[in-house]
């Protein structure tokens, strides 16, 4: 079975079609990438999978449960985990409180006895700074654990927001645009830690991004989207290759001068 | 620079980070605790004072400083704590201790109906329901006269515990005492809840809600959860202070008070328990400094000198400076110094400058 089942979604804003009839499947353990120009409708895609958008026609399945009966904050107790375009970090609060927050779907003691803050809250939180511990090693954050977000370079916060992506537990992590504004060499250690996350935790990976040499180097498969329609899945040089994305980025020679 | 060698998960979940910051608290409380010993009656009766505002700021510091939700309604709050209160100890005779404690909860319960109609508002849309919230208040206060006493209003009754009277008047240290031990529960439980998921996901829907709803935080509940918490704490502040104050009516609880509150807690420091404390501090200092400089110049001149609204004028000067050199209030600007002494001379002008960040994900609201 599938883990994630896009079963054809639309999407409208006013008069603008942001998403087609849209379908595809990612199945368990995949790297799956999704392209296309500005405007194509990926990150609509990825906020209505994390709920933010209702779509009017067609439906989400994560694992065979249809996504849609579920509130925004439901999604990340299912097991997705998803990053951001701009990075939404709680600016003011260090790495460590960042990645914890991630451990929210985690917590299991009452408002009471958290206010008590009883031996089993104790307990619970230690197991918490154990879990987010290993995504810090991991993902090498250890110099930056106590430092404010707001003080931190970019990259690094790109790489804070995977960690507090992973920190939930999650089957499946969405990842917008990983290596946008990162440095070249930033970007190559983006592409071993996506690698890395599948490999070492067996997540599966749903990523939108323009940089496709990040993406052939990583995907099983690539989803091009054009105009909130499918133009091409396939193999990443299946993809590349495919004439309607070739006309999709660069025009026929019809439509030039 | 002190660093703290770290060998266990437990020393970051602790309440106090190592042992000199445990002693210099226990100090601290020790030294609040024998203040009945040292002061007078007037200067007693200001401590307290100080340490009923400082239950108040905390009240609306989770909801401000934490959750980032601005309330200039909180003095309703603290009436329906106060009129709760004492109504519960003469109506239905309940011990002071059952009676206060049940302030809490109905004023917490009222924070959290008041909060499912405000959960759609957000910032300064927020800011002024809940100040129609506070004029409502003084008019619900008059009609509901059979309860409230309207415009007479009532008198608090007589405090009882283990067979003791505590009075304000009779027995200021008791009371002083009974304030402070409410203060300090109060402090023990906010720093309970900021070490607890509840107040990390509370500073997540402050800081980003779009996020912190990707990490499975439900926004309302959270939101309902803090004002619940926040009004509980005012109810007590409420209560405390209808006891201090011995006769209220509807003119007590103004708006006055609820901007007071706000202001208090932005020059103390948003966002951390501290500031709530430091801005009581100010709030009931400003009136003795200026009566001690009103002496001072009588003494000099030969005349008295009387300034129609000095007290609130100076207040807000305070608030204006701080908010244009330290938006982080007295607490933000006591640990820059803090980090300045303990660097010296290593210390950069630049070191607590934040970098901005344009580019934020709000339009999805």
């Amino acid at each position: 079975m599938s883990l994630l089942d896009v079963d054809g979604v639309t999407v409208h804003f006013g008069g603008v079609t942001a998403l087609e009839r849209v379908s595809f499947t990612v199945e368990p353990g995949e790297i799956f990438a999704i392209v296309g120009p500005n405007g194509a409708g990926k990150s609509t895609l990825f906020n209505l999978i994390s709920r933010f958008h209702e779509p009017e026609e067609g439906d989400v399945r994560f694992a065979g449960e249809s996504l849609l009966r579920r509130a925004p904050s439901g999604i990340a107790g299912l097991g997705i985990a998803r990053t951001f375009q701009n990075i939404e970090l709680f600016e003011h609060s260090s790495v460590l409180q960042n990645l914890l927050v991630g451990r929210h779907t985690r917590r299991r003691a009452s408002i009471l006895a958290q206010i008590l803050f009883t031996p089993a809250v104790r307990r619970e939180e230690i197991a918490h700074r154990v879990a987010v511990e290993r995504m810090i090693d991991f993902l090498d954050l250890q110099p930056h654990r106590d430092r404010i977000i707001a003080g931190l370079p970019y990259g690094i916060r790109k790489v804070v927001e995977v960690a507090r992506a992973l920190a939930i537990g999650p089957r499946m992590l969405l990842l917008d645009e990983p290596a946008s504004g990162l440095s070249a060499e930033e970007s190559r250690d983006m592409q071993f830690r996506i690698k890395d996350i599948r490999a070492r935790m067996g997540v599966t990976v749903l990523m939108v991004e323009h940089d496709m040499g990040l993406v052939s180097a990583v995907s099983d498969r690539v989803l091009a989207l054009a105009d909130g329609r499918v133009l091409a899945i396939g193999t990443p040089s299946e993809v590349q290759s495919h004439p309607k994305v070739i006309e999709a980025y660069l025009g026929t020679e019809a439509a030039a001068p | 620079m002190r660093t703290t060698f770290q060998t266990s998960y437990l020393q970051d979940v602790r309440l106090f980070p190592d042992v000199r910051r445990a002693i210099r608290y226990a100090a601290l409380v020790a030294l609040a605790a024998a203040l009945p010993l040292v002061l007078d009656d007037f200067l007693l009766g200001e401590a307290t004072n100080v340490l009923i505002w400082a239950v108040a700021g905390m009240g609306l510091m989770v909801l401000t400083g934490h959750a980032g939700q601005a309330s200039l309604g909180h003095a309703a709050f603290l009436a329906v704590g106060c009129y709760a209160n004492a109504i519960l100890m003469e109506r239905v005779d309940l011990p002071f201790v059952a009676s206060f404690l049940a302030a809490g909860a109905i004023t917490g319960l009222a924070g959290v109906l008041i909060a499912i109609p405000a959960l759609r508002l957000h910032g300064i849309y927020l800011a002024i329901a809940t100040l129609a919230l506070s004029m409502l208040t003084e008019d619900i206060i008059v009609l509901a006269e059979p309860w409230t006493g309207g415009v007479t209003g009532l008198v608090a009754p007589d405090i009882t515990i283990a067979g003791a009277q505590v009075d304000r008047y009779g027995s200021p240290d008791l009371f002083y005492w009974l304030c402070l031990v409410v203060a300090l529960i109060v402090t023990l439980g906010y720093r309970n809840v900021l070490r607890t998921p509840l107040g990390r996901a509370f500073v997540a829907i402050r800081d980003s809600e779009i996020s912190a709803q990707a990490m499975g935080v439900n926004v309302a509940v959270t939101k309902a959860c803090a004002f619940g918490l926040s009004c509980m704490v005012t109810g007590w502040a409420g209560a405390l202070m209808g006891h201090f104050i011995y006769t209220f009516n509807h003119e007590v609880f103004t708006v006055i008070i609820s901007i007071q509150l706000l202001v208090m807690i932005v020059i103390g420091g948003l966002g951390s328990i501290q500031g709530a404390y430091w801005g009581a501090l100010v709030l009931v200092g400003i009136p003795q400094v200026i009566n001690i400089a009103r002496d001072g110049a009588q003494a000099a001149l030969g005349s008295s000198i009387v300034i129609p609204g000095i007290e609130t004028g100076l207040f807000m000067a305070i608030l204006i400076l701080f908010i244009l050199f330290e938006p982080r209030g007295i607490h933000g600007r006591l640990e820059k110094w803090k980090v300045y002494v303990e660097l010296f001379p290593f210390c950069r002008r630049d070191m607590f400058r934040r970098q901005k960040s344009y580019l934020k994900t709000e339009r999805m609201r």
